[in-house]
């Protein structure tokens, strides 16, 4: 983050104790009379950047959003360092979905708001927003209306807002999947910036090339089970579960 | 085809002429509405958003009781009106039968349902788009509300605009609670109904053709509002 | 600030402005107002127009007129709503204060009822005496007329009028008989559009302005006397009325000037309505 890298350590003086690591036990979800999330024990460390990968219908964005406490499981538990994530947890996190839900209201207004829901001072709310909107790239644009920005602007536009809460995590769903090349490359600049800043990362992507240079660690879902969890490197490089191979290979549909 | 070429001569001269009591006419009529639509924002916005947002039992009840209501005859609306405020009816003592107050009730009661149920239309859908956000970065239901309405105010707008177009345009609860008094509770509804009754149809036309053109003035400047901020709408 | 914000801003304070204004401009004036339940005629004919500006710079009363039918007035009346009634069907009115509702009654002013239809008069009834002869030759012909059907004055009228025949109308309703059930001026314009005869006031009748080929037919029976009167309701019964202002307006209408002010009245050139106070 080039300006704000100097000025804007980050700091949260006001939180006691770290919301991370996070554990995961026997995560159960269950809709419509199917089991969409079968039993999930995972553990998720302080700083690495995990990347959720696996073929359609896998359960990634489910396991996603039950990380960030969006959806309550059917059975099994979401421990954020020991806590259930209610919206004390939720404050401390920060998502971006596949399609940027963006307020219909200027560039900058989108990032105050979340401050504001933040209960971030008045006074500091624009210089922290105009911050993180400088970090994005899009200063520029701040007057402008949200929704009519490109789409890999208002991505940006949406990683910025989460960005500029200073969130202790970060989850991301599919952040590129609607954007060209060159969008691409700029959000995951901005998501590794982030990274570097402390902040850990949780996405979903189809991109291998993606996972490749922005993950630490793989988890492999298939069917909503886990099937693999793995070091990146060792993920791409030697896949352990037949259904990994298959999917990396481009055999792997369902 | 005579009849209207005279009646637009009639509102042309109306016009032209500035008749003093037609500025007092149109006035009262835009007060009343507007005031009335005012009341109704006041009392159907929330009660809109609320029912946007919040799901309870017999919920589907009161939404369809509500889209009814947008129905509501004029007449009834006043003849409920007239019953609340007659001196014999238990808000008698107020002694607001046959005021312009009276008109204001009366239209407020006829708007708040359309302002409400429009509401509670885009409301809904936008809230549909903004849950998962809302819930993400933890925002409570009362300011999840300002924010939809806020979001939606365009869409509110027309809500309210489309109310306004019921009240200026109605007669039939007006006359009954308001009574058509000259230079008191006199509309523009209840002089074309009045110049009507006395056959001066060329006249009762000339003054439609003065309410319509006051409509499509207020409907033009919301518009042209909206096409200038359309870019935050999309 | 942009263009749509400034423009947003300068309609907002317009219609605020609009909404902030005293809405009833008389109740600023310390009530100094009465309301008068009346009838459609003597809105409809413009007669209040000439009379009240006179009383009103006089007393300074704001004299506020409901018109509606006779029946409505009356019924508004009874619920307290008005403090002077000024109507035209005397047997109600006495009912009205033998029921306690009204203080003394006075008679104010006649005109008379004509019946008028189309010029070229299918049922044949042009220059009759009778009103009676005259309704019943419609009601054999067959010819349409329009009856106000709403409770009013004229309708009370013209249903006593149909009783002194051997016709009753009601059978024909919807047949000949036709029923708008609005007022005069409503019901005109129906019976112009469907060449149907009716029964108008005379005021009403001159002031109307979309009479096509119609005319009067018959007139001049005194059986189609019209007479007004008018009372102040009784304040035992309705203690809101304002009493000494209602009182005041009703002698003035009974006294020398105010009769002289009705008898004053034109319509296109002719005596409306003839006072008859005591």
């Amino acid at each position: 983050m080039r300006h704000a890298t100097a000025q804007q350590p980050i700091r949260r003086p006001q939180e006691a104790a770290s919301i991370r690591p996070a554990t995961v036990q026997a995560l159960t979800f269950q809709a419509g009379g199917q089991t969409l999330l079968d039993g999930l024990d995972l553990a998720l460390d302080r700083t690495s950047t995990t990347v959720i990968m696996g073929p359609n219908g896998a359960g990634k964005s489910l396991l996603l959003r039950l990380l960030h406490g969006l959806l309550t499981p059917s059975s099994g538990a979401v421990r954020w360092n020991g806590r259930a994530p209610d919206r004390a947890v939720r404050r401390r996190q920060a998502m971006v979905f596949q399609k940027p839900v963006l307020l219909r209201r200027s560039v900058l207004g989108n990032v105050t708001y979340a401050l504001k829901v933040q209960g971030v001072a008045r006074g500091a709310r624009r210089t922290r927003a105009q911050a993180a909107l400088a970090d994005a790239g899009l200063a520029a644009l701040a007057r402008r209306p949200a929704r009519v920005l490109s789409g890999g602007e208002q991505q940006r536009l949406a990683l910025a807002r989460a960005w500029a809460t200073r969130p202790e995590v970060l989850f991301l769903d599919e952040p590129t999947a609607n954007l060209d090349p060159a969008g691409a490359h700029v959000v995951e600049r901005m998501v590794a910036e982030i990274k570097d800043r402390g902040t850990k990362i949780v996405l979903t992507t189809h991109d291998l090339g993606q996972a490749r240079r922005l993950g630490d660690e793989v988890v492999f879902l298939h069917r909503g089970r886990l099937v693999e969890r793995s070091p990146a490197q060792s993920f791409f490089d030697q896949p352990q579960s037949e259904q990994a191979r298959a999917f990396l290979s481009g055999d792997l549909v369902l | 085809m005579e009849n209207f070429a005279s009646a637009f001569l009639a509102a042309f001269e109306l016009i032209v002429g500035f008749d003093p009591e037609l500025v007092e006419i149109v006035g009262l009529s835009l007060q009343v509405s507007l005031t009335a639509v005012l009341c109704a924002g006041v009392i159907g916005l929330p009660i809109g958003a609320a029912l946007g947002v919040a799901r309870f039992p017999g919920r589907q009840a009161v939404i369809v009781v509500l889209n009814a209501l947008m129905g509501l005859p004029p007449v009834v609306a006043g003849l409920m009106i007239y019953l609340l405020l007659s001196r014999a009816g238990p808000l008698g003592e107020l002694g607001l039968l046959f005021t312009p107050t009276a008109m204001v009730i009366a239209q407020t009661v006829l708007v708040t349902p359309i302002v409400a149920a429009l509401t509670r239309q885009t409301v809904e859908d936008l809230h549909a788009e903004y849950a998962e956000q809302f819930r993400s970065l933890s925002v409570g239901p009362v300011r999840a509300t300002a924010t939809l309405l806020w979001d939606g105010r365009y869409s509110l707008f027309t809500g309210l605009l489309a109310g306004f177009g019921r009240a200026i345009a109605e007669v039939g609860a007006v006359i009954i609670v308001g009574g058509n008094i000259n230079h008191v509770t006199r509309v523009m509804t209840t002089t074309i109904a009045l110049e009507t009754s006395k056959g001066n149809l060329e006249l009762a036309l000339g003054l439609g053709i003065i309410l319509i053109a006051l409509a499509v003035l207020v409907n033009a400047a919301v518009m042209s509002l909206r096409g200038l901020s359309a870019q935050a709408t999309v | 600030m942009t263009l749509f914000k400034r423009l947003g801003f300068v309609l907002g304070a317009v219609a605020l402005a609009v909404v902030a204004q005293p809405i009833d401009r008389a109740q600023a004036q310390d009530d100094r107002y009465i309301i008068v339940q009346s009838t459609t005629s003597t809105e409809a004919s413009g007669l209040f127009e000439h009379l009240l500006p006179k009383f009103e710079r006089m007393t300074g009363i704001d004299v506020r007129v409901v018109a509606v039918g006779t029946g409505q007035a009356i019924r508004n009346a009874r619920n307290g709503d008005g403090d002077v009634l000024f109507v035209h069907h005397t047997p109600s009115e006495y009912k009205f204060i033998a029921d306690g509702h009204g203080k003394r009654r006075f008679d104010v002013m006649y005109n008379d009822f004509v019946i008028v239809g189309p010029k070229d008069d299918p049922a044949g009834i042009a220059g009759l005496d009778s009103v009676t002869k005259a309704l019943t030759k419609i009601a054999k012909s067959g010819a349409p007329f329009a009856s106000r059907g709403d409770d009013s004055g004229t309708h009370k009228k013209e249903l006593g009028l149909w009783a002194q025949t051997d016709v009753n109308p009601r059978q024909a309703s919807g047949n000949w008989y036709r029923e708008t059930g609005s007022g005069m001026g409503a019901t005109l314009n129906t019976a112009v559009q469907m060449g149907a005869y009716t029964m108008s006031d005379r005021a009403t009748w001159l002031n109307f302005g979309n009479k096509k080929n119609f005319e009067i037919l018959v007139e001049g029976d005194p059986r189609l006397f019209n007479q007004y009167g008018v009372m102040v309701l009784n304040p035992e019964k309705h203690p809101h009325v304002k009493e000494g202002m209602a009182q005041a307006f009703v002698d003035w209408l009974v006294s020398q000037d105010g009769q002289q002010a009705i008898a004053n009245y034109r319509l296109k050139g002719q005596q409306a309505f003839f006072p008859n106070a005591d």
